[in-house]
């Protein structure tokens, strides 16, 4: 299988979607470029070069570059969605979600439920999330607990660039609306993909490591840290089992309440703030449904409660990284470890 | 009006730190000096300037990503701007903010701002302040010829007016917005717009720091006597990418150049002020070398300051909280 990265995952995704399905358009701010200039055509492809070559492919009547103007293209989104395109709007940050956000949870969330099951909104908001890219507080958040939040939105959350491909994929051809949220910092991490579509479904966890002693559950790139800490642990006689969720709305409640029995033990990494986050949705999730099984406090380990510092001595320790991880599962583990 | 020669030592002098301190900060970047987003208004400078001379500090300004030169202009501290762009504990916004995010409060600067559109409502919230607490101040928004097609701002636009703010909204029209020309984002034109909501507006040549100068004072009066909000569409052009980084292949070839042999807002002003005998090339040559100075001494400072720490992080975070 070759090796691609993310960036090249989401960008084939996006092909092979426009390639199988004639009504799927792709709009945000120069996800080509150059448009109106005197020089280069598809000049960026993104601010990070996901979407470059799509222009070329579908022309600009598929990918449609907007005037700076969120509210209006993602609610042009939800309308064109809900009337028989199927549009995939990248908002650049997930922050600026404020600009727009009432398309979002008020329009196109609601619309099916409002209009008592008569209305589908097939549409997806790609969108950047994350800190460790030095680009401080209004760049860097973790959103996807608000829009986890709020029934009638879908949200993905890829770990890698298979996760990506298949989830991307899925988030086209569903019917609701899905937030699919790309890490900035991982675009150029590896992994193998195959050449050809393919769909991961919704709300189905994939556990990618199974171990005896602890259950870490961990979401987008923290699943990757997870990973990386399980295999650290293992080597000191520490195995862990590394849950990840894929998609935070559904939620895999099965997979969770199975792996976190069964160890009895639970830590949970979520990059986001510490209040109201997928960490203490998950942990209420546990302690409702299987607290007879724990063998200890479930452990969580998000970022600080604290907006994102732009000063990398700062950011390098809000990142929940591979050492607070160990230090957790070495302490949920007790003496001795 | 005429312009001392106090003034227009104080206005070069402006204009030459804020070029010199982009310059050094395009270098510093290329040598991966410098973390993060970093957007450079070299080639702007007779726009933030032009308009901050008739600014003191009861007037507040609120700017864009591209804030290092509104800052300058509106009387920052470069050192202490060029720490915080290094991520350092003794930064404006000790190290918390860096460059999109870089204010003065004190000095009537709202920050820098990561979200495009994101300072026209707060610019009639410090209009609103002027008006209330009847400082005689005004309040100014940079917006850039993306975020002029933001809702927020034509909102704001609205609000100003209606609420007769003392309000000033200066487009700054560099032509891009990113990569995507401003002659195909901007439906209808800046004037045209403003007027749609019933304000004063003027096209401006934002090469020439005089026509700016002389379009400001004429807004900026008209709010400060309370007839309300006014918008200068002023056109100019970035020397340097969008962000640090952009290799800026949607520009057509040349153009860059071009425009700092036929337009650079430094040498016009250099050539008026000289040609005019308002002040001679001698003393612009001290000034020019002194800001040379003043910007590579702000560098060293900003290399050699301490970096915040671990008791920094969860510093800032409200006024009053129990954790
Ligand atoms: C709400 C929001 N949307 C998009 C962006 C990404 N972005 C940053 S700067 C920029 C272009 C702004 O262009 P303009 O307003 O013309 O200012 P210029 O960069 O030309 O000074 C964009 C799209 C953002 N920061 N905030």
């Amino acid at each position: 299988m070759p090796m691609k990265s993310f960036r090249q995952a989401i960008n084939e995704a996006l092909r092979q979607e426009m390639e199988r399905d004639q009504r799927v358009v792709i709009m945000g701010e120069d996800i080509a470029g150059g448009l109106g200039a005197p020089g280069e055509d598809d000049a960026w492809g993104g601010p990070l070069g996901v979407t470059k070559g799509l222009m070329p492919q579908f022309g600009r009547n598929r990918v449609l570059d907007t005037p700076i103007t969120e509210s209006a293209f993602i609610g042009c989104a939800a309308g064109a969605a809900a009337t028989g395109l199927r549009p995939v709007a990248e908002l650049m940050f997930v922050d600026f979600m404020g600009v727009c956000f009432d398309q979002i949870f008020n329009q196109a969330a609601k619309f099916r439920y409002m209009f008592g099951g008569r209305a589908v909104t097939p549409m997806v908001v790609r969108t950047m999330y994350g800190a460790g890219f030095r680009a401080a507080s209004q760049h860097s958040q973790c959103l996807y607990p608000v829009f986890t939040h709020i029934p009638g939105l879908k949200v993905a959350i890829p770990s890698n660039a298979y996760e990506a491909k298949g989830l991307l994929a899925q988030s086209i051809r569903d019917d609701d609306p899905v937030i699919f949220f790309e890490h900035k910092v991982m675009y150029d991490d590896e992994v193998d993909v195959p050449d050809e579509p393919y769909t991961i479904p919704f709300g189905e966890a994939n556990v990618t490591r199974e171990g005896d002693d602890v259950t870490i559950i961990a979401f987008g790139r923290m699943v990757n840290f997870a990973n990386q800490a399980a295999d650290s642990l293992a080597a000191s006689g520490i195995s862990c089992t590394v849950v990840d969720p894929r998609t935070t709305s559904p939620l895999d409640k099965e997979t969770i309440l199975e792996t976190a029995s069964e160890t009895g033990r639970v830590v949970v990494i979520d990059e986001a703030h510490p209040r109201c986050n997928m960490a203490t949705d998950v942990s209420a999730l546990i302690c409702e449904n299987c607290f007879g099984d724990l063998k200890a406090p479930i452990k969580q380990v998000t970022g600080p409660h604290a907006p994102v510092p732009f000063s990398p001595a700062l950011e390098d320790l809000y990142v929940p990284g591979v050492p607070k991880i160990e230090a957790a599962v070495r302490e949920i583990m007790g003496k001795g470890h | 009006m005429q312009l001392s020669r106090d003034q227009l030592r104080a206005a070069y002098q402006r204009m030459c730190l804020i070029r010199n301190f982009e310059d050094s900060l395009h270098e510093e970047f290329s040598a991966g000096n410098i973390p993060g987003f970093v957007h450079l208004y070299a080639g702007e400078e007779a726009s933030g300037v032009g308009v901050c001379m008739h600014l003191d500090d009861r007037d507040a300004i609120a700017s864009t990503h591209r804030g290092h030169g509104h800052c300058i202009a509106k009387g920052c501290d470069p050192r202490a701007m060029m720490l915080e762009i290094f991520g350092k504990k003794d930064g404006l916004c000790g190290g918390k903010g860096g460059s999109m995010h870089i204010a003065d409060l004190s000095k009537g600067m709202m920050g820098a701002n990561g979200i495009v559109g994101g300072g026209p409502p707060l610019v009639c919230g410090a209009a609103l302040t002027a008006k209330t607490l009847k400082t005689g101040g005004v309040a100014i928004a940079f917006v850039g010829d993306g975020a002029s097609n933001q809702g927020t701002t034509f909102e704001s636009y609205n609000l100003a007016k209606v609420w007769n703010l003392p309000a000033v909204f200066v487009v700054e029209d560099n032509r891009y917005a990113e990569s995507t020309a401003s002659a195909w984002s901007v439906g209808g034109n800046q004037v045209d717009r403003a007027k749609g909501f019933g304000m004063p507006a003027q096209e401006v040549d934002g090469h020439d720091f005089f026509a700016v100068w002389e379009a400001a004072r004429q807004a900026i009066e008209r709010a400060r006597a309370g007839e309300g909000p006014s918008l200068l569409h002023v056109k100019l052009n970035r020397y340097y990418g969008h962000f640090e980084g952009d290799a800026i292949t949607y520009k057509g070839e040349g153009e860059i150049e071009q425009v700092k042999t036929e337009k650079d807002a430094l040498m016009l002003f250099k050539q008026r002020v000289t040609e005019t005998k308002l002040l001679d090339s001698e003393e612009l040559t001290v000034i020019e070398e002194e800001a040379k100075a003043a910007i590579a001494d702000c560098l060293a400072s900003a290399k050699a300051g301490a970096l915040p720490t671990e008791a920094d992080l969860m510093t800032d975070v409200y006024v009053d909280y129990k954790f």
